[in-house]
């Protein structure tokens, strides 16, 4: 493959002491995800996809391991620098979408272009995913998908390298779920937005270009995608 | 408007009621330092530049005569740069049309010109000519009280004899901030006046020509005033000297100087309680908040906003409620200071009041203010940024209950499950239970201090004038006159009875500790006149032994049994060691008392009173000062019962609007801190209510737990408020008593009632305005979202 490595994790292993237990989410990963490609990271409930989205984001940090952004060494990096590489570098979408309910669409967005160098204007980014009709709406006023194109809109406002979701169709019904599939492989398409997917539904994995299979803290495969199907085409 | 400031906006208005009732909480803190510490600057600049400009004497000393030579004398003592001798002499006015008797002391000024101490100022008109006996000056506050101008006539009677004078001009003077009768200790500007007169004429008038009886003088720099004092009081012993004063020992100047005391004390409490309410209840909002808005936090970091932008972003929040409730306060504290100043200029008359909001003391209350409610905050807003994004991304855990001591031990079994959450809800935020406990606690507390007031001068009228002073008019002689004077006055028709009593002016030793008083004999077997004792029951006073008033015998450290030492300080100049028999219960002035025969023994000039307790047939009254007024011996002829109206009137002046304010701050803490509570419960829980609302409970039954816990927490604070109360009450007694009265603690059941209903009231109304928002519960909608 011809296109530069993005991320690149070596051993990375994540234990959650929350009290007296201790949670081995993650039992050492390897991993590279190349520039510009979309992958679906596929695994149930507990398989710990959450877990390494987060490292990746610089949300959470690595126990043990490495986890290399182009040179950058995510598991030293502490908190400012971290910050510093979300602000500038990547996008979440998250399950629940979780805008900002005092706001509406627009300022949800504007309130993460504020903060970046070089954004889409809100509208623009709104636009893109097929909202530039509902601009000022606040969160409570849009359905579900909305709220999630919203978040999308959000994401990608800053032009990040990459984009992260967490099950963004998670709390949607299949057909509202297809839309905003489409829209975050529209997003893939045109902005060639790095773009990592988490879901633990088989059938949404055919939009990959690799598939990455987890269970129990660990990568049990990764399937080269040759019959992509674009996301319109679904139904779960 | 960024993004970020516009959800602080919303997030703000969302809140709106509970803002506003912390940014009340804040005004009401900022507005009472603002008024009360900038009248008090304002008065005390005012002040210094009156004395300066006018001169103001630096010391004070009475005498009974001494020839003018002496002056010379005095003149020599080292220290003294200016003296200026004076007569002085009481003086009964008839004012046209007033009906009632008016006294005043005469003061004399040079004649022509202004005195070189003590200066007058002008207010109207102008000042005596020389070879006009009959012009006076009036004190401003008395002219005013009477509607004397320039022009008009008053017939008085001075040393025995009758005079007319014309006022021809109305003066202030910086001996005189306070105009208030010697033996009262009320202003009742309209019975008593000062007024200055030419010295010539009023050395005439009391056959003083050539002699003095009065000086006043000022220190050249850095002279030790007390050493000056002491040869004055060396000086004019022989003249019957009557004990110099310092000026901060001056009558006026003492009383303005205690009431800066006394609203340093209340300038510091008052604002000190709001302040830490506020910052107590924008701790508890705020940290709700930020509960509420963990995704929001997770988001805004996840999208790469530092821990400082997230922690900047709450701080401004509770800055714009602070700053809010400061800046209305700032505004509400000038207009209240206008209204102060006002009541200060009407009660201490000085030329002007030079107010000035000073930009020192808004940027030290918004400082302050701003200062403490970040403070409150802190915890919570750290707790903000140290949020780590991953984790504020994930639902809160569930918080941790256990079982409450009082099940532990088996209690288990009386409390159903409803009141096993209150109790844990409570336990498990014990901190939390306490400041809301404290906080109700200080409204209470605010009230009780607040009403306490009524309750004191309720018990000081009862004591002071049901049991001690039962008489109706009090006359005083122009000098201590034969008991046969008395026998005189009880003849007159309509005097029940007559009771004779004789002051003395003394100064009381006891060990180092000395103090300068009256010592007041009494009859045996008195009616009218009774000294009450700390048991409030009347004193009989045994032959040869003294009493006490008790803040007297407090200052001089003496108790039944010691022995003090008496100097009298006039007639026979004796200094005798007399036993202390008692204490007597006082609370307006400062005296001792000894039985009339011992006192004269002591005093010497026979059997002589001063003047008399009457008893008379009310119907009488008008004839009977008719005919005192007739009399040339009598000096002034004080009515009990005007006594009585000038004490309500000044307790209605100065403490009800007190009383009011500080009522008014209760309440709006009590609510503020209620309300308060109520909704951060309701928010906390309304997912838990929802929930058991669709397993079957009724809206009575989630009320129950919600309202309970508030129910205990209030209960709770009601006591703990009364004791704390009761605790400020004690403390404010002790800052504001002075020499001139005293506060008793007496705390009826009727205010710890009132305090307790107007706190269950705000209570009430807060748990009302809950469970109207409980009983629109969206169920469904409160179970959809994620806690």
């Amino acid at each position: 493959m011809a296109a530069s490595v993005v991320f690149r994790a070596r051993a990375v292993t994540k234990i959650y002491e929350m009290g007296e237990v201790r949670v081995q989410a993650l039992r050492g990963i390897d991993l590279e995800l190349y520039a510009g490609e979309l992958v679906v990271l596929l695994g149930p409930s507990g398989s710990g996809k959450s877990t390494l989205l987060n490292i990746l984001g610089g949300l959470d940090t690595a126990t043990g391991g490495q986890v290399l952004y182009h040179d950058r060494d995510l598991t030293r990096a502490d908190d400012r620098e971290l910050t510093e590489y979300r602000r500038h570098h990547v996008g979440f979408v998250f399950q629940f979408y979780n805008l900002i309910p005092s706001l509406t669409a627009r300022e949800n967005v504007a309130i993460v272009t504020e903060i970046a160098h070089d954004p889409l204007p809100p509208a623009d980014a709104l636009a893109l995913v097929g909202l530039g009709e509902r601009l000022d709406h606040f969160p409570a006023q849009l359905s579900g998908g909305e709220q999630q194109r919203v978040a999308i809109a959000r994401a990608v406002a800053k032009r990040p390298a990459v984009l992260l979701c967490d099950e963004p169709t998670g709390a949607l019904d299949s057909e509202t779920g297809v839309v905003v599939l489409d829209a975050l492989e529209r997003v893939n398409r045109e902005l060639r937005t790095t773009t990592a997917i988490i879901t633990h539904n088989v059938a949404q994995a055919d939009i990959a270009e690799r598939i990455v299979h987890l269970r129990d803290g660990l990568i049990t495969r990764i399937e080269q995608n040759d019959h992509r199907r674009p996301a319109r085409e679904l139904a779960w | 408007m960024k993004a970020i400031d516009r959800k602080l906006v919303r997030d703000l208005w969302g809140m709106r009621g509970q803002a506003l009732a912390i940014a009340f909480v804040v005004l009401a803190g900022v507005a009472t330092y603002i008024a009360m510490r900038g009248i008090m600057a304002a008065l005390q600049r005012s002040l210094t530049d009156y004395y300066e400009a006018y001169r103001f004497a630096d010391g004070f000393a009475t005498l009974r005569r001494a020839p003018e030579a002496a002056r010379r004398q005095l003149l020599d003592i080292p220290g003294i740069a200016q003296l200026e001798t004076r007569v002085t002499a009481p003086v009964r006015l008839d004012v046209p049309g007033f009906g009632e008797p008016v006294q005043g002391v005469l003061v004399s000024v040079p004649e022509g010109q202004q005195p070189l101490l003590n200066q007058l100022v002008l207010r109207a008109g102008r000042l005596v000519a020389p070879g006009h006996p009959d012009e006076v000056l009036l004190n401003e506050v008395f002219a005013q009280a009477q509607g004397l101008r320039p022009g008009d006539r008053l017939a008085a009677t001075v040393n025995g004899r009758r005079r007319n004078f014309t006022v021809v001009g109305i003066a202030l003077s910086p001996e005189y901030l306070l105009q208030m009768q010697p033996g009262t200790l009320f202003v009742d500007p309209a019975r008593f006046g000062v007024l200055w007169l030419g010295r010539e004429a009023l050395a005439a008038a009391c056959d003083m020509r050539g002699a003095f009886n009065d000086v006043t003088f000022s220190f050249a720099a850095g002279t030790r005033g007390q050493d000056v004092i002491e040869r004055i009081d060396h000086v004019l012993a022989r003249y019957g000297g009557r004990g110099a004063v310092l000026r901060k020992d001056q009558f006026s100047n003492f009383a303005i100087h205690e009431e800066f005391r006394q609203l340093r004390t209340t300038s510091t409490l008052l604002p000190g309680i709001f302040i830490a309410v506020a910052a107590f209840l924008l701790n508890i909002v705020v940290s709700r908040l930020i509960s509420l808005q963990r995704e929001q936090i997770g988001v805004l970091k996840a999208f790469g906003y530092t821990n400082t932008d997230v922690g900047l972003h709450y701080a401004k929040l509770v800055l714009l409620v602070a700053l809010a409730g400061g800046a209305a306060g700032v505004v509400v504290g000038l207009w209240l200071a206008g209204l102060m100043g006002d009541l200060y200029l009407d009660y201490y008359r000085l030329p002007s009041l030079d107010f000035s909001a000073s930009i020192g003391s808004v940027i030290a209350a918004l400082v302050l203010t701003t200062g403490a409610a970040l403070l409150g905050v802190q915890r919570a807003v750290r707790r903000a940024v140290r949020l780590s994004p991953a984790i504020a991304m994930r639902p809160a855990l569930p918080a941790l209950y256990h079982a409450t001591i009082m099940e532990r031990v088996g209690f288990q079994r009386w409390f159903d499950q409803p009141t096993r959450m209150i109790l844990r809800n409570l336990d498990r935020q014990p901190v939390r239970a306490l400041l809301t406990v404290v906080g109700i606690a200080f409204a209470c507390a605010i009230l009780v201090m607040g009403l306490f007031f009524g309750d004191s001068f309720d018990f000081i009228m009862r004591v002071q004038y049901g049991l001690a002073e039962r008489q109706d008019v009090t006359v005083v002689f122009v000098e201590p006159t034969s008991t046969e004077a008395v026998h005189e006055l009880a003849r007159i028709p309509g005097v029940q009875w007559a009771e004779p009593f004789r002051s003395v002016a003394v100064r009381l030793r006891h060990g180092h500790r000395q103090y300068d008083a009256s010592l007041e004999g009494v009859p045996t077997a008195a009616r009218l006149r009774r000294i009450i004792g700390t048991d409030l029951e009347p004193i009989e006073i045994p032959a040869g032994g003294a009493v006490l008033t008790d803040r007297l015998a407090e200052v001089l450290h003496l108790r039944p049994g010691d022995s003090v030492t008496v100097e009298v300080r006039e007639g026979s100049r004796r200094t005798r060691s007399v036993a202390v028999v008692g204490i007597a219960r006082q609370f307006i002035g400062m005296a001792a008392y000894m039985d009339l025969g011992t006192l004269n023994r002591l005093a010497g000039a026979g059997q002589a009173v001063s003047g008399a307790h009457l008893m008379i047939d009310r119907p009488a009254e008008a004839a009977i000062t008719a005919a005192l007024q007739e009399r040339p011996r009598v000096a002034s002829i004080l009515a009990q019962e005007r006594a009585i109206e000038a004490f309500n009137e000044m307790v209605d002046r100065s403490m009800l609007t007190m009383t009011f304010i500080l009522s008014l701050a209760a309440a709006v803490i009590a609510f503020g801190v209620v309300y308060n509570s109520a909704r951060i419960a309701l928010s906390e829980r309304d997912r838990e209510l929802a929930s058991l609302r669709v397993l079957g409970f009724t809206r009575a039954e989630i009320a129950y737990i919600l309202l309970g816990e508030l129910t205990v927490l209030t209960l709770a604070a009601i006591p703990v408020g009364c004791l704390l109360g009761a605790a400020f009450s004690a403390w404010v007694v002790t800052s504001l008593q002075t020499d001139m009265y005293r506060f008793p603690i007496v705390l009826g059941r009727g205010t710890f009632g009132m305090a307790a209903a107007i706190v269950l009231g705000a209570a009430v109304v807060s748990a009302l305005i809950v469970r109207y928002r409980l009983n629109r519960l969206d169920l469904i909608g409160v179970l959809k979202t994620r806690e």
